[in-house]
């Protein structure tokens, strides 16, 4: 066994206990190795008793999972109507730029901050009425 | 400077997002107490600094000085007299700017507990009389009587129940739900406690979006707290994954399961055979907060004597988009949208004419301003084509392509569906496809697809009128045919962009030419 598929045996066990415990165990596995790959998978099918399909399935289903590692920082930058009705789309071409190679530019519906727009998220901070210039300088410290 | 001065600073994500926990600790440095309290909800004023009552805003480090010393220029008087304040009526948002969100003195101190120490002394079927008195509806969009989904909860059967918290409603323009959740997390924990007293359940849920890590964070810290005070009621807070769909109670259901958050079909309800099959009460956050204020009160004559027809009680309204005063705005049911936009929210903060209101979130309809003297009620919003949802206000100006925001609909839908329904999953793709052919000037005979499959297709050519009339067909099929609210839903704000500025429809030649004519 590696070490890889020991560590997310270990979390699919300290889940064991909790009623529907496969969306606690994703996000674990997720925020340790990145992603959710066939490895981990597995280990989670055969501690949870599920063919490696069903847990494929409910990985490939959600936004926050992922199938292979990015080891670039994310940010996510929220497109949805009320940071578009503040101009959201007229920065994404800087945002583009001041990102390159080097950041993964997400999309994201909904920081909730609605009404101080556009906003962003970079792991837990947040970051609100942006503008081209406050938002490249949020990509580049990312 | 008294040494007793007591700085507050809001700890909600948005003013965090604007940098209050630097201001907080500037002002830790000069030697006062700072207190993180919720949100008043004025986000244009955010970061918003309170001395004695009196408030300073949006604050930044170079005020620090100033405030402190009396001399700023950004005070705005005192708090609870703003006209934005003082024409509230807070019933859900009572102690919003007030309290500090997960300190236990502060939520006793302002009656908290009351609601549920009361419902346990007055026992299952009482709490359920009162709940059902009081009109409460489902803050979450559809508008069911939440005192039905109780009975029928607790009329059922099984050793085993649960209370959930749909927590996870992402919709863009709504923040109510995060403002309480950070604000006021034991209103919630104590709404989902009674609910749990009322239909005999000791377990409950909160399923929050992972797009609130603030909520989430705070919700853990207060449950933690209060363990003792709820018991044996127990709750948990679990993280969503990023799929709007969850937001629907039956996916949601399935989410919290382990499963895909595929919707399921209705029947059986989730209040008969809900999580794991159990019976279940799924009430979205404002509807659970709403509760302990109608338990503590002894009665419900005060909530029911507030608002407009069957539309009781109040709502919390977020004002979002492009507006000058955005926020939330607490009040009872039946203000007009002008009100709202004009009167309070101040107009556009870009200053230009409003073009159109999109009200309910992302599946809500666009209002056009003709029509901004309708009543906030769920009747007349029905009445009217519209919801109200969420109770989001998002405004737009004069810039917005609504060509494109109907685009972004169909597009929203395409990458959200579930899946598991033909309309809205098949739908939705087709619905971008359409409305990108009609701004190019309906589908050309020479490129029609002729694939040998599509026998049935027309080889010739459709004009954009044409596309319409299958845009409007292709909206009645979702509307009809959709399993849940995202895809049965969607139609609401293509339909209406159409309808309202069919002029954004336009291909760019014609528009051109008709620049050219004018």
């Amino acid at each position: 066994m590696s070490t890889k598929e020991q560590r997310v045996a270990e979390i699919v066990a300290e889940h064991a206990g909790r009623e529907g415990p496969m969306l606690p165990i994703l996000h674990d596995v997720q925020h340790e190795f990145g992603c959710v790959d066939g490895e981990a998978e597995r280990v989670i099918a055969g501690a949870l008793n599920l063919s490696r399909a069903e847990v494929h399935g409910v990985v490939s289903f959600y936004h926050d999972f992922h199938e292979k590692a990015d080891p670039r920082p994310v940010v996510q930058i929220c497109r949805a109507e009320a940071c578009k009705a503040r101009g959201v789309e007229t920065l994404m071409a800087a945002a583009n730029q001041a990102a390159g190679e080097r950041v993964k530019l997400s999309t994201v519906y909904c920081l909730g901050l609605c009404s101080a727009g556009p906003s962003a998220r970079v792991g837990d901070t947040l970051h609100a009425r942006l503008d081209a210039a406050s938002l490249a300088k949020v990509i580049e410290n990312a | 400077m008294s040494e007793t001065r007591i700085v507050r600073i809001s700890d909600d994500a948005l003013a965090r997002a604007l940098g209050a926990d630097a201001l907080a600790a500037a002002f830790a440095k000069k030697g006062v107490e700072v207190h993180r309290t919720s949100s008043w909800g004025m986000h244009w004023l955010e970061p918003l600094v309170e001395i004695e009552g009196m408030g300073f805003g949006p604050a930044t480090l170079d005020d620090v000085d100033a405030i402190l010393d009396g001399s700023s220029s950004k005070a705005i008087g005192e708090i609870v007299e703003l006209p934005f304040i003082a024409r509230q009526q807070r019933l859900t948002f009572a102690r919003a700017g007030q309290t500090r969100p997960t300190n236990l003195d502060d939520y006793e101190e302002t009656g908290g507990w009351a609601g549920l120490r009361r419902a346990r002394h007055i026992g299952s079927a009482e709490i359920i009389e009162e709940v059902l008195a009081s009109g409460l509806r489902g803050r979450g969009g559809a508008g069911f009587p939440a005192g039905i989904k109780w009975k029928t909860v607790a009329g059922a059967a099984g050793p085993q129940k649960y209370i959930v918290c749909n927590a996870d409603e992402g919709d863009s323009g709504t923040f109510a739900d995060r403002m309480v959740m950070e604000g006021d997390p034991y209103a919630l924990i104590e709404g989902m406690a009674i609910a749990g007293e009322a239909v005999g359940a000791n377990q409950g849920y909160i399923y929050c979006r992972s797009e609130y890590p603030d909520a989430i964070r705070k919700l853990t810290e207060a449950l933690k707290l209060c363990e003792g005070i709820i018991a044996p009621f127990r709750c948990e807070v679990r993280t969503g994954a990023g799929a709007y769909v969850c937001g629907e109670e039956t996916s949601l259901l399935n989410s919290l399961e382990g499963k895909r958050g595929e919707v399921r079909a209705k029947p059986p309800l989730p209040a008969l055979e809900g999580l794991f099959g159990k019976p279940t009460v799924v009430n979205n956050v404002l509807t659970l907060s709403a509760v302990p204020h109608i338990l503590a009160e002894g009665g419900s004559a005060q909530y029911v004597a507030l608002g407009v027809g069957r539309s009781k009680g109040t709502m919390p309204i977020q004002l979002a988009g492009n507006i000058k005063h955005g926020g939330l705005f607490e009040t009872a049911f039946g203000i007009t949208l002008r009100e709202l936009i004009y009167d309070i929210g101040g107009g556009t903060e870009s200053g230009r004419p409003v073009k159109a209101v999109q009200v309910g979130g992302p599946l809500g309809a666009y209002i056009h301003p003709d029509q901004f003297d309708i009543r906030f009620d769920y009747e007349e919003y029905a009445a009217a084509d519209a919801l109200i949802g969420h109770a989001g206000i998002t405004v737009f100006d004069d810039t917005a392509d609504m060509g494109q925001m109907a685009r972004f609909a169909m597009e929203f839908c395409a990458v959200e569906s579930c899946g598991k329904c033909t309309p809205c999953r098949i739908g939705s793709t087709r619905g971008v496809e359409l409305i990108d052919r009609i701004r190019a000037g309906g589908r050309k005979a020479d490129a029609v697809e002729v694939l040998p499959v599509m026998h049935n297709a027309s080889k010739k050519g459709r004009l954009p009128e044409q596309d319409i009339g299958l845009l409007a067909d292709l909206c009645e099929t979702m509307k009809f045919g959709s399993l849940c609210a995202l895809g049965g839903f969607t139609p609401y704000p293509v339909l209406s962009a159409l309808k309202n500025w069919p002029e954004d429809f336009m291909p760019e030649s014609e528009k051109v030419l008709d620049r050219n004519n004018a």
